[in-house]
């Protein structure tokens, strides 16, 4: 069953066009990886899914309903939740505050405090810290725990491995196989090729805002991948 | 390495036939005595000193960054050594007018050093709030007329001139070529390398320390500079009102608010927006002043929707959709 | 030089600042926004509550029961209406609409009430006051004010520190786009800010209107002792506002011991003292960044 689609999307920082007709289907339960280079426009479309960037309502369909131009804090209520690239915790927060904001809309569902802690238990050890306190590695948890707190059917997660070192990296997308596990329907970007194709079953590859390549991960040629990706 | 077929240039077409015209206008300005009445006189008088004040802030607050709502201040102080050097030292008047400004510049030094240490908005209330605190020290100093104030005596006025009619002809060029001093000064000042800094530093202050910009100094110079300008207004101001009180001196509503409502309505950032704005704030003036309170309200609200709806105000409106520049303080390239 | 009556005096008279204070450190806090209407409102308020007494014969002091929801109301009309739509980065759309709504507010209140210096009554405490074993004299009402102002910190603390709402406050505070993704409104949550910013205004204003005199350009200098209790203070920490207006009476008190036309300059004093020695304020909130 689809859950998400895009169809045609486009979106513009003033007058930059950052991506030209993007069509992305992600269905219940999938885990789909969104690879490209730098300026590739995948932190662009996620922003264009969670309601951050406006277009037209039948550009992004969640659930059949049209929500291109609501707005983020709408998109959330429904079930569609982002960790945000570089963490963006609340500094202000303890860490259970931020965890504990992520669950403002108040949605029902199999996360709460206590099996995000189960899932992280090095955040349950420091609570009460301030959320700034964290090696990187534990903000990235953080930050996927506070989405998670939102009972989302659809968890984007942008760039969870920037900046953090291979060993944290690996500790991460194991809960991430976790989450999938439950049934949470995951949209991955990621710059880590090998990473993002491990830990999905189909992927995309953007191009200077365009979806250069889209296919199985598994069994597929990774050169035909590289020569998406940088559109040789 | 083959040269660009380009080439850099100041002016444009428009800012060159608009050089033309503002030379007629000052030319028209400058004989008024002759072919206008004394009401004339005083008007265009009033226009002018507004105008430099509204350049001054434009510099500070659209160029400089620095949204001071304590300018009146330094209208105060200018206005106050004037009247001190002409009544107590008995100075000639046109050297206390020339000490005016420099005076006001040196007192500006340390209430700078103060009120940078705060920031945007908190810097504007900052200013107010130094500006208040010398309104109230001047109160309390019995040299200075205390809370009564100053007047001008009849010898010292005589000094400019015997006669009542040559008084006010001389009194209208100081003031004509004041602001024209003021708006060759600020100009000058824009097309400077200071003028780029603070073009740099009014888009990002980070970005502009970084590149080697010493922001401090470069903000410092430009209040300074606004402050010598203001003193000489504020002196000319009271030279032609004779009398000076400490609420008139440092009034925030007769100095501030109007001059502020000047530059917004007309164009903040632009040095034909002030021109603009002074007009306008004339025209309404006259119009609409005898509704009393009513005017000031719709003065108010007239700021408000052009904050909200038309941040670069008229001359801004203008200047984006027929990227006309009349004062040229960009370079262009041209081919 | 009575020291413990200018101590005990400036005290009081600080709970009275702190209160004006409120309202401005919320809105700063909460949405960066420098209200400088700010005093506009809190004479609005008053103003309002001059209506109350006079066409619905109440009691100075109960009028804010009228007061308080109509200013909680203007707040959150206010914010959502004109001030959200100034914020996002650049300081000047902020900084000259509130400076355009002050205009607005005090040649309003001259249009409708005209010049006339006004105040309102509380006969049964206005005039009551208290000796101190010392010899030290206070009066009844500031010290109710003080207590007031002592109980609207305790309140605001306890709303942003132990609620979900005021988590959310302090969230949106730090970053309203990443607060968005939580489902937090910021256009809803910056006009709830406000309005609760109001509501402390509201009852600063009918506090002070019972205290002293009032009249339409009283604004101006109450935004100026609101803000210079603020710095001195320390931004970011309600406790040390109250600290700042305490120590913005105890200067004010010994200035007028000096001498009456004192009073307020030797404020502003103490003020440019603490910008130019301690320019963070006294009791600054630390903040891990």
């Amino acid at each position: 069953m689809t859950l998400l689609r895009t169809r045609g999307l486009r979106a513009f920082y003033g007058d930059f066009q950052a991506l030209f007709d993007i069509d992305v289907t992600v269905d219940e339960g999938e885990t789909v990886a969104i690879i490209g280079a730098n300026g590739a426009g995948k932190t662009t479309f996620l922003r264009a899914v969670v309601g951050v960037l406006h277009g037209r309502p039948e550009m992004v369909e969640f659930d059949g309903k049209p929500i291109g131009n609501l707005t983020a804090h709408e998109i959330v209520r429904m079930g569609i939740a982002m960790v945000p690239e570089g963490r963006r915790l609340f500094p202000s927060l303890t860490v259970e505050e931020n965890l504990c904001i992520g669950a403002y809309c108040d949605r029902p569902g199999p996360w709460s405090l206590e099996r995000v802690y189960e899932l992280f238990p090095v955040l349950k050890e420091r609570a009460q810290m301030p959320a700034t306190s964290l090696s990187g590695g534990q903000q990235q948890m953080a930050a996927v725990g506070r989405a998670l707190m939102s009972n989302p059917r659809l968890l984007l997660c942008d760039e969870l491995s920037l900046g953090l070192a291979p060993v944290v990296i690996r500790d991460i997308y194991a809960r991430l196989a976790t989450i999938a596990h439950e049934g949470t329907t995951l949209v991955i970007v990621e710059q880590d090729i090998n990473r993002a194709l491990d830990a999905s079953a189909r992927f995309y590859c953007f191009q200077e805002g365009r979806v250069a390549l889209t296919a199985a991960t598994n069994g597929f040629d990774r050169h035909a991948i590289t020569a998406a990706y940088f559109g040789t | 390495m083959t040269p660009l077929p380009v080439q850099v240039e100041r002016s444009t077409r428009a800012s060159r036939i608009s050089a033309v015209v503002f030379g007629v206008v000052l030319v028209a300005l400058a004989t008024l005595p002759f072919w206008g009445g004394p009401g004339d006189m005083r008007l265009v008088a009033e226009m002018s000193y507004f105008l430099a004040l509204a350049q001054l802030w434009n510099l500070l607050a659209g160029y400089a960054g620095l949204v001071s709502v304590g300018q009146q201040a330094f209208v105060g102080l200018g206005a106050y050594t004037f009247f001190y050097l002409t009544g107590s030292w008995d100075m000639h008047p046109y050297w206390a007018l020339a000490i005016a400004g420099p005076a006001v510049a040196l007192i500006s030094v340390p209430v700078a050093l103060v009120v940078f240490r705060l920031r945007g908005a908190y810097f504007a209330v900052g200013t107010w709030v130094v500006s208040e605190a010398i309104m109230l020290g001047v109160t309390q100093v019995k040299a200075l007329g205390a809370g009564s104030g100053m007047s001008l005596t009849p010898a010292i006025v005589r000094q400019i001139a015997p006669d009542r009619a040559t008084r006010e002809m001389i009194i209208y060029w100081i003031t004509l070529a004041l602001v024209v001093l003021v708006f060759v000064g600020v100009y000058a000042l824009l097309r400077s390398r200071h003028g780029l800094a603070l073009t740099a530093i009014r888009d990002s202050e980070p970005a502009s320390a970084s590149l080697g910009v010493d922001t401090f100094r470069t903000k410092l110079v430009t209040y300074v500079v606004a402050a010598l300008f203001t003193g000489f207004v504020g002196a000319v101001i009271f030279l032609s009102k004779i009398r000076l009180s400490p609420e008139a001196g440092f009034s925030i509503n007769d100095w501030t608010v109007v001059v502020i409502f000047m530059v917004v309505i007309g164009g903040i950032g632009t040095l034909e927006g002030p021109i603009i704005g002074m007009l306008v704030y004339f025209a309404l003036r006259e119009l609409l002043y005898q509704w009393g309170t009513w005017y000031l309200i719709l003065l108010g609200l007239v700021a408000v929707i052009v904050m909200l709806r038309f941040q670069d105000g008229i001359w801004g409106g203008i200047a984006k959709r027929f990227d006309l520049h009349l004062f040229s303080v960009r370079r262009h390239l041209m081919r | 030089m009575n020291w413990p009556s200018i101590l005990v005096q400036g005290t009081l008279l600080g709970g009275l600042y702190a209160l004006f204070a409120v309202g401005l450190s919320l809105s700063f806090g909460i949405m960066r926004l420098v209200n400088i209407a700010h005093g506009d409102f809190i004479v609005l308020s008053a103003f309002a509550g001059l209506v109350a007494v006079n066409a619905l014969g109440m009691e100075a002091i109960t009028s804010l029961v009228i007061v308080v929801p109509v200013m909680f109301a203007l707040g959150y009309a206010l914010q959502r209406g004109v001030l959200n739509f100034t914020l996002g980065g650049n300081l000047l759309p902020p900084l000259l609409v509130t400076f355009g709504i002050s205009v607005i507010i005090q040649n309003g209140l001259l249009q409708g009430f005209g010049a006339d210096i006004q105040r309102l009554h509380w006969d049964a405490i206005e005039t009551e006051s208290h000796t101190l074993p010392g010899g030290v004299t206070f009066g009844v009402f500031p010290l109710i004010v003080f207590l007031v102002a002592v109980a609207s910190i305790f309140a605001l603390q306890l709303l942003f520190y132990r609620t979900g709402l005021g988590r959310a406050f302090r969230a949106a505070s730090d970053d309203p786009d990443t607060a968005e993704l939580m489902g937090i409104d910021k256009r809803h949550l910056f006009a709830l800010a406000m309005a609760i910013a109001m509501v402390f205004t509201a009852l600063a204003g009918i506090l002070f209107a019972i205290r002293t005199t009032f009249e339409p350009a009283s604004g101006p200098i109450r935004l100026i002792f609101a803000f210079e209790a603020v710095i001195i203070g320390g931004l970011g920490s309600l406790w040390g506002t109250l600290f700042g207006g305490i120590l913005l009476g105890i200067a004010q008190q010994f200035g007028q011991a000096l001498s009456p036309t004192w009073q307020i300059l030797a404020g502003h004093i103490a003020f440019l003292l603490v910008l130019v020695l301690k320019p963070s304020g006294l009791f600054p909130r630390q903040r891990d960044e």
